[in-house]
């Protein structure tokens, strides 16, 4: 532990965001960076608990008063590689998480937990200054050969941990460039690619085969990856998103998230899309469906396009600002929240769900949604319909209500997978060497979940290789 | 093998005991009588058992009554010319005649006559029903012979040694009782299973005038059980032993040992013949015993003997002649001390006198008349004599010794004794010239510390994680101490791990409760030693030669890698070593395993037989092939192997090992056979940490702190046991085994108590190789020390029983009232105990359902939950009452905890809102225990350990006692507070039985509760405290528990709740105790399905401490040592109290939920009320669905043993059954007092007091108290003269308005926690020797005394004043360890002081006339400054005090002094803890700054 005493003397201190007339401007990152030692002296408030509730709630299980103490001795590089045992990733997830360790922080009891998350990537950062992160040759190679299908961060993990285990891996990504959701889903106002360009760089010095815009089913078959690899690892995410059933859906100006979003990084990275084929928000009145993650990021996306209004509709009813009895500390906190994006000026409205999108002229108008009342019922929230109604402008509509499995391509339905009730992939059928990893084992969920998952099927694969090894 | 976890070893006895001698060596019978009296009036110091009739034994040595057996009709030579003695003979007459023929066999093969067969007259209709039940046939035998007296001695010895090895090795039925007490020319023994005034009555030979003797030496036993045993009633043929030995395992081991090596002049070939030694199946007295008879038959003196065996301490801070350190120093070579408290009357019938240990832990007082009869016993006034008669009023002293010649008709004083026996050879030019010293031996070559590149393979190897490393070799290194954790130990014993552990892991260190006590191995280092020899110890102890010498001596066993190289670069013929490699291939498993040591077993006995001196086990030869054997494993197994051979003696072990870090495996390395280790993996890692700058010391002076935090971690695992010497350590094997299977045990640890069995070799075996997998072929390529989360929650480490999940479940339940949550808290604890984590994890239960309607309601049920003791100071005055209220509206009881209560919370306003705890708890600190805490308490409890460290003390550092913590204390701001290891007033189990009388007599309302903590023996440990007269006896298991310590002590001292729960039950109900008192159990009890588990074990009541904490916030941060709680509970800082959010309303939901929860299972059993549960071991069955490799290894019959007798003994408590003797003598105070109590006039009394009037003064304070409040009365409203020696803890307690004036003396414990009252001593009028140069008081004086005075005209024994914090005294004189703990009030001493006065005084002030200039030499000047006086305010005080004495006592003395004073002034020096010499400091600066202040911002003023 730093200092005993740090967390009451010292205060919590967030870095904060770029002002908002300034950032709206740009796509560049949003969040400020603190000098070190500010972040140093963040790093000291950290009590090394008796029991870490940090540690347990970070699906990495993240070593973080080990190495908030290494951060507070400025032992830089025991402090990356502590931060590196759990997470291959840091500098991603220090962007990008929504902190679940900070919420179960002791300190977050009293509303001032560590700045955990904030402390990662600045420490991920200073490595990567301090040139401590750096590529790890596998001291011998076991012959054995993976394909990685998929390189998002599930998909990465699989792959840095079995190529340095000594294994040969092979990437294969459908898209122009590896990453995955982290590249094509997350704006870059939140995470700038170079991160990733730079953390891939890494791995491919380390040895690992990256084959961009391969589809994998498609440009190589199912039989053809079963011949030539050892192992397979599916870690293609969970893409199909949820989509809305009302009259006027296929009205033109209806978008999915991630078609909106993909396409600004795009151009942001320096794309050629021709002008029909854009999706602009400009002077529109944006109504982005789904009040989650995506969500905000289409709200940020869009008022960056100069949109003349955004605004969020959620159907769930606001969240309350304070923890509610039944879901205390260290539980995850059902509590509003509010995205950088969502301060730089959109309308955030609750409890609606669309009934339908109305026309007018071949393109949309206007949506027409009805007020909803929740109830608890058994600890579950039952909607009732109110009557009321709702009718908001729209020329332009983002559904962003989630993703429901990985999508059926032809590469999952030639190869011997079964799949759960909720059409994620359980696994290959008896002997098949197939893992899964990611959102498409777990459906969709945070990169950290990614990472860890990536972690355990990695850990699998290397059993199973070094099995067949000893055969 | 046993059924039942009750072994029969682990009795303990303590006792009265006594001689009367002529010195002259007058014979008659008035002598014999005497002695039989003394007995009587020591009755309080024995116990009874079930029956009230029956004593745990009591015996009388004289010298053979010739005229007495001439006159009895038996025709007999002169005297001295035969022997004779009792023989305790079966019922069976065939037997009888059996043994009979036998003995007669034997005497004729010895060509001695026998003479006659008597029949011993016995009166057995006096004798309890279970004495009457083992009652032996008594009858005696006469042998005559030509030879002279001393070769008939000898002959005796053989004849006794050889019918006692025939009848235990025969096949006789009832051999277990055929015994001889004694069989002697000059000495006979009558003893049996009596209460002190039965022996005489049972034998009518005793009562005969024509009984005569010079000498009658006598004993009376307090034994812990009852199970019927006459013949370990003592004395026993050379001694009396009023103690324990705790090194006995161990001393009995080597003395087999050494019996190969042994020639004696004097019984030539027939020296076999007296084998074995020591007797086995006998107590640790009678071993004593066995011992000393040999090493005198063989040609020793009685003193020399004794000096061997019971060594006074001869370090450099013991003020005894050179030549008599030579002394001792030479004998410890071959003869490692029988350590322990003790005090030992011996006699053969010519000499007589008593020894003391070293740390003086027993009282024996004498008295010399002048008409030269000498009186000698554990108390003074045993015999009554008018002033004019007697000559000498002394006691013993510590390792001192006192010896009557009653042929010569002198008394020998100790330094003559112990001058005679240093002049006997030049030893120390014997030991000059032969013993070598490590650090004097040269260095040739310097070993490196690193290990290079191969350090990661080693730290994979032997299992090191991060926190092995960080969390404690680090500090070590750093700090030169072990460090401190908080929140005891919630995760798994070794056994339920799922982890690979060190064997090490699957032992736990015993320590001392009750029957003997713990030592303070820093404040009382003046007995505590770490030297040891190895060398060339092929010795034959009986003789004494230059030769034996030839040792090379270490003062700590932790040796260096150059130190190694040392050793083996001697080239001297007696210095030689071989090594043997303590590695196996680990492919080959258990197998192979089993071979290696087999082979190490072997190639040691090879090494012996070619005269090799040193065996170093060695693992440093590890490889991808080999794997090493642990090294505990190799060590006991080559230790036993060598014992058993005989060879043991002849070889000194050496452990190179890589796998020791921690102290405990140090400790366990020395108890089970190394003589001194090498732990190269530790110093690698320093090596490795200064390196890469991790640790910014240089590297040795990191290795040096780090072997200095082991020996000091040693010494306090040795004192723990009471044990001083780490040579009586070395081979005693103090530690249980948990978790280790039968096999293993009697393989390779044999001796050591093993209970619920467990693993054997191949599951070791696969454990390692599971780690010699990991290390060489890792599973994920990155090779990285793990985290093992031993000390704190990881989630790749062990399981803890309090995890986020439960920890935050539990929290929710309570806070929002939710049952439903409640029950899922409980599902997620339970699971997790069933994994499992716990003992109870293993349970399942037998049901048989029945309505819940019909079982009891949750109300009485909850009157059974109790709060553990956590003292305000520990935690904050918020959390502290919190749990009072909550406890008090559930009717539960909640526990001041060690640190007093505030008065204010006694008065009761609301009470929805009471935030009084109903158990008061005195600890060994006693801090603010005061008459008016004891009577505002329902429940006084004595707490003897806790589970978080079980045989320590504790400290709270001066800089945590503010101002309030300070005066609900009754001490100082600011000044640090020591708890002493041991209560000062229980060293035995009758001094505790002695501080439950003065805890009842002062508040006859309160019951008395015992807190003891699980271990191996706790069942008879508990029985004694029954008979002790406790109400309630409280079973704390080592997991749990609250208070910061040590990290080895919460980890490896105490055995789980379970284990000890069930054998104190067993072990009670099988004494018929059980009915007598309520057992508690607590240790990680959270669930219903917890409760009831301990409830079918035993247990009536749960204490809960842990838990309560979390529902009121508590996240387990252990931090609670760090004042740094962020939940505001384990904190005194202001702000982060503020954060405190816990409410009474939570803990209330959890005992209500927790009640709910308990009758529900109460119903699925089938039991209506929760009495009918207690002790139902029968409806638990022991699970057979684990899925856990080495838990399924786990037996638990012994633990779910349904006690035989269970169905006519009450296996509960029943109310009526303990009974104590109600304080008779203030019965009549209080009611002579009448008029003080009721109108405060001032009353006068008079009276008569005997020693067995005890704890005077107590009932008449606390009635006083009651009706006054804690100020009491007006001083000297009651005054009270006594005449004659009272008897222990008079004015124990005594409060203000009363006055205690005493002509005679008095025992141990005077002024007890005075509390205002006014006490003097004086010799009785008339007496002709000098009251300074007598000894008047006893023992432990003014022990946790608040308030009041104490003046003695006369000299105090040891630990006068200990722990005072309050109390003014004048004394003339005090023994050893003056003033110890002192932290307030004033003691003046005109005259002498022992050793090691001042030692851990932090407040207060002694002031000390030191006549003869050295009293420097006896002050321990680790806290204290010694100054003269030079302060008119110090000069004045000291006047006043001593005026004050001579005023009272008319001492002559005092008179002197004052009337002297220009000639004394400068002979004082005043004796200042530096803390509070600063503190007075600070005072007066502050004063000062004030005035300059004033003066400053007030002109007017400074003119």
């Amino acid at each position: 532990m730093g200092d005993p005493k740090g967390f009451i003397n010292i205060s919590r201190k967030e870095a904060g965001y770029r002002p908002v007339n300034e950032r709206i401007a740009d796509f560049s990152e949003v969040e400020q960076v603190l000098n070190t030692r500010d972040r140093i002296l963040q790093a000291s408030r950290c009590m090394a608990c008796g029991v870490p509730f940090c540690h347990w709630a970070c699906s990495t299980h993240s070593r973080i008063p080990e190495w908030q103490d290494a951060l507070y001795r400025e032992q830089w590089e025991k402090a990356i590689n502590l931060l590196h045992l759990t997470n291959d990733l840091p500098e991603i997830t220090g962007r990008v998480c929504p902190a679940l360790c900070e919420k179960a922080c002791v300190l977050a009891i009293y509303e001032e937990p560590v700045t955990i998350r904030e402390n990662e990537v600045a420490l991920a950062e200073m490595a990567f200054k301090m040139g401590l992160i750096k590529p790890y040759l596998p001291k011998r190679r076991t012959g054995r050969k993976v394909a990685v299908i998929g390189s998002g961060p599930a998909g990465l993990t699989v792959a840095s941990r079995l190529n340095r285990t000594g294994h040969e891996v092979t990437v294969f990504e459908k898209d122009e460039n590896p990453g995955g959701l982290l590249r094509f889903g997350i704006p870059d106002f939140k995470l700038t690619k170079a991160v990733i360009d730079r953390r891939i760089d890494i791995y491919k010095k380390e040895g690992v085969i990256f084959r961009t815009g391969i589809y994998a089913g498609k440009d190589i078959s199912a039989r053809k990856l079963l011949e030539t690899f050892d192992a397979l690892c599916l870690a293609v995410g969970s893409r199909e998103p949820r989509d809305l059933d009302v009259p006027g859906r296929d009205l033109p100006g209806i978008w999915f998230a991630m078609d909106f979003l993909s396409q600004q990084n795009r151009i942001n990275a320096g794309a050629n899309i021709p002008g029909r084929k854009r999706i602009s928000a400009k002077g529109k009145h944006v109504i982005v469906i789904g009040g989650g993650d995506t969500g905000s990021d289409c709200v940020g996306t869009a008022i960056r396009q100069r949109a003349r209004s955004v605004t969020q509709v959620e159907i769930l009813p606001e969240p309350p600002l304070q923890r509610p009895e039944d879901n205390p500390w260290p539980y995850w906190p059902n509590t509003l929240r509010t995205s950088s994006s969502h301060e730089e000026g959109c309308v955030r409205l609750w409890s609606l769900s669309t009934n339908r999108i109305i026309g007018k002229d071949g393109r949309i108008h206007k949506v027409e949604m009805s007020k909803l009342k929740w109830k608890r019922e058994n600890g579950r929230m039952i909607p009732e319909e109110t009557g009321e109604k709702l009718t908001l402008e729209a020329d332009m509509i983002i559904l962003a209500m989630g993703f429901l499995h990985p999508v059926k391509d032809k590469l999952l339905k030639d190869l011997p997978l079964t799949f759960d009730e909720r059409e994620n992939i359980r696994g290959a059928e008896k002997g098949a060497p197939i893992f899964t990893a990611g959102d498409a084992a777990t459906g969709p969920s945070l990169v950290v979940k990614a990472i860890e998952s990536g972690q355990n099927a990695a850990r699998d694969i290397h059993e199973y290789l070094m099995k067949r090894n000893l055969k | 093998m046993e059924k039942s976890l009750y072994r029969p070893e682990n009795e303990h006895d303590n006792c009265g005991i006594g001689f009367v001698a002529h010195i002259h060596g007058n014979q008659s019978h008035d002598i014999v009588e005497r002695g039989l009296q003394i007995l009587i009036n020591l009755t309080h110091r024995g116990a009874e058992s079930a029956d009230n009739k029956t004593g745990d034994g009591a015996g009388i040595l004289t010298q053979v009554p010739h005229d007495f057996f001439v006159r009895s009709g038996i025709t007999l030579p002169a005297p001295g010319s035969y022997g004779t003695g009792l023989l305790f003979l079966p019922r069976d007459k065939k037997q009888t005649e059996q043994c009979k023929n036998w003995l007669e066999e034997i005497i004729t093969q010895e060509k001695l006559n026998l003479l006659a067969f008597r029949k011993v007259p016995v009166n057995n209709s006096i004798l309890g029903e279970i004495a009457l039940t083992s009652e032996p046939r008594i009858e005696q035998v006469f042998i005559g012979s030509d030879e002279e007296q001393d070769e008939l001695e000898r002959k005796l010895y053989i004849v006794r040694k050889q019918i006692e090895t025939k009848v235990r090795n025969s096949h006789l039925k009832d051999k277990d009782i055929f015994y001889i007490p004694s069989l002697s020319s000059r000495t006979i023994i009558y003893k049996g299973l009596f209460t002190p005034d039965q022996l005489r009555d049972y034998y009518p030979d005793l009562q005969h005038p024509d009984f005569k003797s010079a000498i009658a030496l006598v004993h009376s036993r307090f034994s812990t059980n009852t199970f019927p045993s006459w013949d370990l009633a003592q004395p026993f043929r050379f001694i009396a032993h009023n103690g324990e030995i705790n090194t006995i395992r161990g001393n009995r081991l080597w003395m087999h040992a050494r019996e190969s090596l042994m020639r004696s002049q004097l019984f030539q070939e027939d020296l076999p013949k007296v084998f074995p030694i020591i007797e086995p199946g006998k107590s640790d007295s009678a071993s004593l015993d066995n011992a000393m008879e040999f090493l005198v038959r063989t040609g020793r003196d009685i003193p020399h003997a004794l000096s061997m065996l019971i060594p006074e301490s001869w370090n450099d801070k013991n003020p005894i002649p050179k030549s008599l350190k030579s002394f001792y120093e030479y004998h410890s070579t071959f003869m490692e001390p029988w350590d322990g408290p003790a005090a030992i009357l011996f006699s053969d019938g010519r000499y007589v006198g008593g020894t003391l240990d070293r740390n003086g832990l027993r009282p024996s007082r004498y008295l010399i008349t002048k008409n030269d009869l000498i009186i000698m016993g554990s108390e003074t006034g045993v015999q009554e004599f008018p002033a004019e008669e007697i000559r000498e009023k002394g006691r013993l002293k510590p390792g001192k010794l006192l010896l009557v010649d009653t042929r010569l008709g002198i008394i020998i004083p100790n330094d003559e004794v112990k001058a005679t026996l240093a002049r006997r050879y030049p030893y120390g030019n014997w030991l000059k010239k032969n013993r070598l010293e490590m650090e004097q031996i040269e260095v040739i070559n310097r070993k490196p510390s690193g290990l290079g590149d191969k350090l990661p393979v080693y730290l994979k190897s032997f299992c090191y994680s991060k926190e092995d490393i960080e969390v404690l070799i680090k500090p070590m290194a750093e700090q030169g101490k072990e460090p401190i954790n908080s929140m005891g130990n919630d995760a798994p014993m070794a056994v339920f791990s799922d982890k690979p552990q060190r064997i090490f892991n699957y032992f736990r260190q015993l320590f001392a409760q009750v029957t003997n006590p713990p030592i303070d191995p820093i404040r009382e280092g003046l007995v505590m030693s770490l030297t040891n020899y190895i060398g060339s110890i092929q010795k034959n102890i009986l003789e004494e030669s230059p030769e034996h010498a030839r040792l090379i001596k270490f003062r700590s066993p932790i040796i260096t890698n150059t130190d190694l190289g040392k050793i083996k670069d001697l080239r001297h013929q007696m210095f030689t070593h071989v090594t043997l490699p303590m590695v196996y291939p680990v492919n080959t498993g258990a197998k192979g395993l089993k071979k290696a040591i087999d082979t190490l077993c072997k190639k040691a006995e090879e090494a012996v037989n070619s005269e090799t001196n040193f065996i170093i086990l060695s693992d440093r030869d590890i490889s991808e092939d080999m794997a090493p054997v642990p090294s505990l494993l190799a060590v006991s197994a080559v230790h036993h192997h060598l014992i058993r051979q005989k060879k043991r003696m002849q070889v000194g072990l050496i452990v190179e090992t890589g796998e020791a870090r921690e102290v405990t495996h140090f400790a366990q390395l020395l108890a089970y056979g190394a003589s001194i280790i090498n732990p190269y993996v530790p110093f690698a890692i320093l090596d490795e940490m200064v390196r890469q700058g991790e640790i910014n010391i240089p590297y040795s002076q990191a290795r040096k702190n780090y072997i200095k935090a082991i020996d000091k971690g040693i010494l306090k695992i040795m004192s723990k046991m009471g044990i001083s010497t780490l040579r009586s350590y070395f081979g005693a094997q103090i530690f249980e085994a948990i978790g280790l299977g039968e096999e293993l045990i009697d393989r390779y640890f044999p001796g050591t108590p093993s209970q619920i069995g467990g693993i054997g070799i191949t599951e070791l075996a696969r454990e390692i190789m599971k780690t010699h997998q990991e290390t060489f072929f890792p599973h994920n390529g990155i090779s990285y020390l793990p985290h093992k989360g031993i000390y704190s929650y990881q989630w790749e480490g062990e399981k803890h029983a309090w995890n986020p999940d439960t920890i935050a479940l539990l929290q929710w339940s309570v806070r929002t009232g939710n049952y439903d949550r409640f029950k899922k808290f409980t599902a997620a604890a339970d699971a997790h105990t069933r994994t499992p984590v716990f003992i109870r994890g293993l349970l399942d239960f037998r049901e048989n359902p029945i309505p819940q309607e019909e079982v009891e309601g949750i109300e009485s049920i909850m009157k059974r939950f109790v709060t553990g003791a956590m003292s305000y100071g520990s935690i904050s005055k918020e959390a502290h009452e919190t749990i009072a209220i909550a406890v008090n509206r559930i009717g539960g009881r909640s526990n001041t905890g060690e640190g007093g209560e505030d008065p204010a919370r006694f008065i009761v306003k609301e009470p929805h809102e009471n935030r009084r705890s109903a158990i008061k708890q005195v600890a060994s600190g006693r801090f603010g225990v005061t008459t008016h805490y004891l009577i505002n308490a329902d429940e006084i409890q004595i707490k003897i350990a806790q589970g978080a460290k079980p045989g320590e003390g504790g400290q709270l550092p001066g800089y945590k006692v503010n101002k309030i913590i300070a005066r609900v204390r009754h001490s100082i701001p600011g000044i640090t507070l020591i708890s002493p290891p041991p209560h000062h007033d229980i060293y035995s189990i009758e001094d505790l039985a002695q501080l439950i009388y003065d805890l009842k007599s002062t508040n006859p309302g309160a019951y008395i509760s015992v807190k003891l903590v699980s271990e191996n023996g706790i069942g008879t440990v508990a029985a004694g405290v029954s008979k002790a007269h406790a109400d309630l006896i409280v079973i704390s298991g080592t997991e749990g528990g609250t208070g910061a310590s040590p990290v080895s002590s919460i980890k490896y001292a105490g055995a789980p709740l379970e284990t000890g729960l069930a054998e104190t039950h067993q072990t009670l109900v099988r004494n018929n105790l059980r009915g007598r008192v309520r057992l508690q159990a607590d240790g990680q009890l959270k669930t219903g399905r917890d409760v009831v588990i301990a409830a079918l074990l035993g247990a009536e009541e749960f204490g809960f401490a842990t838990l309560p904490l979390i529902t009121l916030g508590c996240v387990m941060m252990r931090k609670c040592h760090m004042n740094t709680c962020p939940a505001g509970i384990a904190t005194q800082d202001k702000e982060l109290r503020k954060r405190f959010k816990g409410k009474p309303e939570h803990l209330e939901n959890y005992f209500r939920f927790l009640a709910q929860e308990v009758r529900e299972y109460m119903a699925l059993l089938g039991f209506r009320t929760f009495e009918e549960m207690v002790g139902r071991s029968d409806r638990l069955v022991q699970r057979k669905d684990i899925n856990h490799e080495k838990a399924r290894t786990v037996n638990l019959s012994r633990l779910l043993y349904y006690p035989e007798n269970a169905d006519n003994f009450p296996t509960h408590f029943v109310p009526g059954l303990q009974k104590i003797k109600e304080n008779e003598l203030d019965k009549e105070l209080i009611r002579l007092s009448e008029r003080a109590l009721q109108r405060k006039e001032r009353v006068w009394i008079s009276r008569e007091i005997h020693n067995t009037d005890r704890a005077t003064g107590t009932t008449l304070s606390g009635e006083i108290i009651r009706l006054y409040g804690e100020k009491g009365l007006p001083p000297d409203t009651i005054e009270c003269t006594f005449y004659g020696s009272a008897g222990q803890s008079f004015g124990a307690f005594l409060c203000r308005g009363v006055t205690f004036r005493i002509e005679g003396d008095t025992n141990d414990y005077l002024g007890k926690g005075l509390s205002g009252g006014k006490i003097i001593v004086t010799p009785p009028k008339g007496i002709t020797y000098k009251p300074e140069e007598n000894i008047i008081i006893g023992n432990t004086v003014l022990y946790g005394a608040t308030a009041g005075y104490l003046f003695v005209n006369g000299v105090a024994g040891e630990r006068f004043a200990v722990r005072n914090s309050g109390a003014y005294a004048v004394v003339e004189g005090v023994g050893d360890h003056g003033c110890e703990y002192m932290t307030g009030g004033r003691v003046v001493v005109l005259g002498k002081t022992g050793r090691n006065f001042a030692a851990g005084m932090s407040g207060g002030i002694a002031y000390v006339l030191d006549m003869e200039g050295d009293f420097a030499y006896y002050c321990n000047q680790e806290l204290v400054e010694i100054a003269h006086l030079q302060d008119y305010d110090e000069v004045s005080e000291l006047q006043e005090l001593i005026a004050e004495h001579w005023h009272n006592t008319g001492s002559k003395l005092a008179e002197d002094v004052l009337s002297n004073w220009e000639a004394y002034f400068s002979k004082f020096v005043k004796v200042t803890p530096l803390e509070y010499k600063k503190i007075l400091n600070e005072q007066k600066l502050r004063e000062i700054n004030l005035k300059l202040k004033r003066a400053e911002f007030d002109p007017d003023f400074a003119e």
